[in-house]
């Protein structure tokens, strides 16, 4: 009879693709600040406690140049505002969760988001402790590249140009994966557009909130459209 | 306030604008406050539209390099139409499609892109 498999043991290759993005882009974020003279103490500890891949790259520049906490707040909770769509996205998941849920709604990162979403571990399995430790490798991956970035960084003599594309197509390989389930393409479709009008309208800096904006509102047409046409849209299923 | 309670003031706001991105909507929905059917309903669409904003999100620059070609005249060469994000996301995307192995398609297609801007269209 084959051995079961530990929660752990079917947690870690779930977290292998995450591991390369997150070792390299960890790896870079401590080179940046080591370069603006934190060292791997400050690296790392904000690896630990703030955990927001997007948001740690600006705050090299936030806290370079010391701007007012305030102000850092306001331009961290709009570059982090995705996160309420993760959370929205998590409800159902995670409201059954009885141990580690402040920790698992704490780590619930773009890409720790994006391994859990589309998981159902198998019913033999305590659910808690698989989410646990998907959440958690994550982390000790992103801490892990902070510090070799931070203390190793000067020594690095491959060309590493282009590794960050891992991330790239790490999103590319869950979106392939979604496109399995057909019920998921009007929405996939919506994101792909809306999100790049946006980019092309509103340029780099300014996407990401009317992009959001966009997907709320025709999401939510579309969900009034099943109120008042019955049975034209079940279970997310948007149909023309 | 001097230089070191400034970089701890602005950490104190990362961790807590991250701390209120994340848990807000656990708070708001919390216990047994039964969620809208408008919520539920962006349950089960979100992800797909999620990820799709990510896969445009990663591939920003590439776009705009593009969209300045278009402007410009065109003359940037193939990286700077997107050529390097354009094989390597169809590689992805083929090689996943076909082997479903999620580190294989991640790991060739990172290995692909590196070679494509260090050594091709370098």
């Amino acid at each position: 009879m084959k051995e079961r498999k530990t929660e752990l043991e079917y947690a870690f290759p779930k977290t292998v693709p995450v591991m390369a993005g997150y070792l390299v882009l960890g790896a870079a974020y401590g080179i940046l600040m080591a370069d603006s003279g934190f060292g791997p103490v400050w690296s790392v500890a904000i690896s630990i406690v703030v955990y927001a891949g997007s948001l740690q790259y600006l705050g090299v520049s936030l806290l370079a140049t010391a701007v007012n906490p305030l102000y850092g707040f306001l331009m961290s909770f709009m570059l982090n505002a995705r996160h309420l769509f993760y959370g929205i996205s998590m409800l159902d998941k995670y409201r059954p969760v009885k141990r580690f849920k402040p920790y698992l709604i704490f780590g619930l990162t773009d890409e720790t988001f994006s391994v859990l979403c589309a998981e159902e571990p198998p019913a033999e399995m305590d659910r808690d402790k698989v989410y646990f430790w998907v959440s958690f490798l994550d982390q000790c991956y992103w801490v892990l590249g902070t510090l070799l970035g931070a203390v190793l960084g000067s020594f690095l003599t491959f060309n590493t140009a282009g590794m960050d594309f891992a991330l790239t197509a790490l999103f590319v390989v869950i979106f392939v994966g979604q496109w399995e389930d057909r019920q998921g393409h009007p929405s996939a479709l919506l994101g792909l557009t809306a999100t790049a009008m946006c980019l092309l309208l509103f340029g780099q800096d300014n996407f990401i909130i009317p992009a959001m904006a966009v997907i709320l509102l025709v999401l939510f047409a579309a969900y009034q459209r099943t109120r008042t046409g019955k049975g034209e849209m079940e279970n997310g299923n948007i149909r023309n | 306030m001097g230089t070191l309670g400034i970089e701890i003031g602005i950490v104190a706001a990362m961790v807590a604008a991250t701390v209120l991105s994340r848990f807000l909507p656990f708070w708001v929905f919390r216990g047994g406050r039964k969620t809208p059917p408008f919520v539920d309903f962006l349950g089960k669409t979100l992800p797909y539209a999620t990820i799709g904003l990510l896969v445009i999100y990663c591939l920003k620059a590439p776009i705009l390099s593009v969209k300045a070609q278009i402007a410009g005249g065109g003359n940037g060469g193939a990286a700077a139409w997107g050529l390097p994000e354009l094989i390597a996301v169809a590689a992805v995307a083929l090689l996943h499609k076909w082997k479903k192995n999620s580190l294989l398609s991640i790991g060739a297609g990172t290995v692909l892109y590196m070679v494509l801007v260090q050594v091709v269209f370098s």
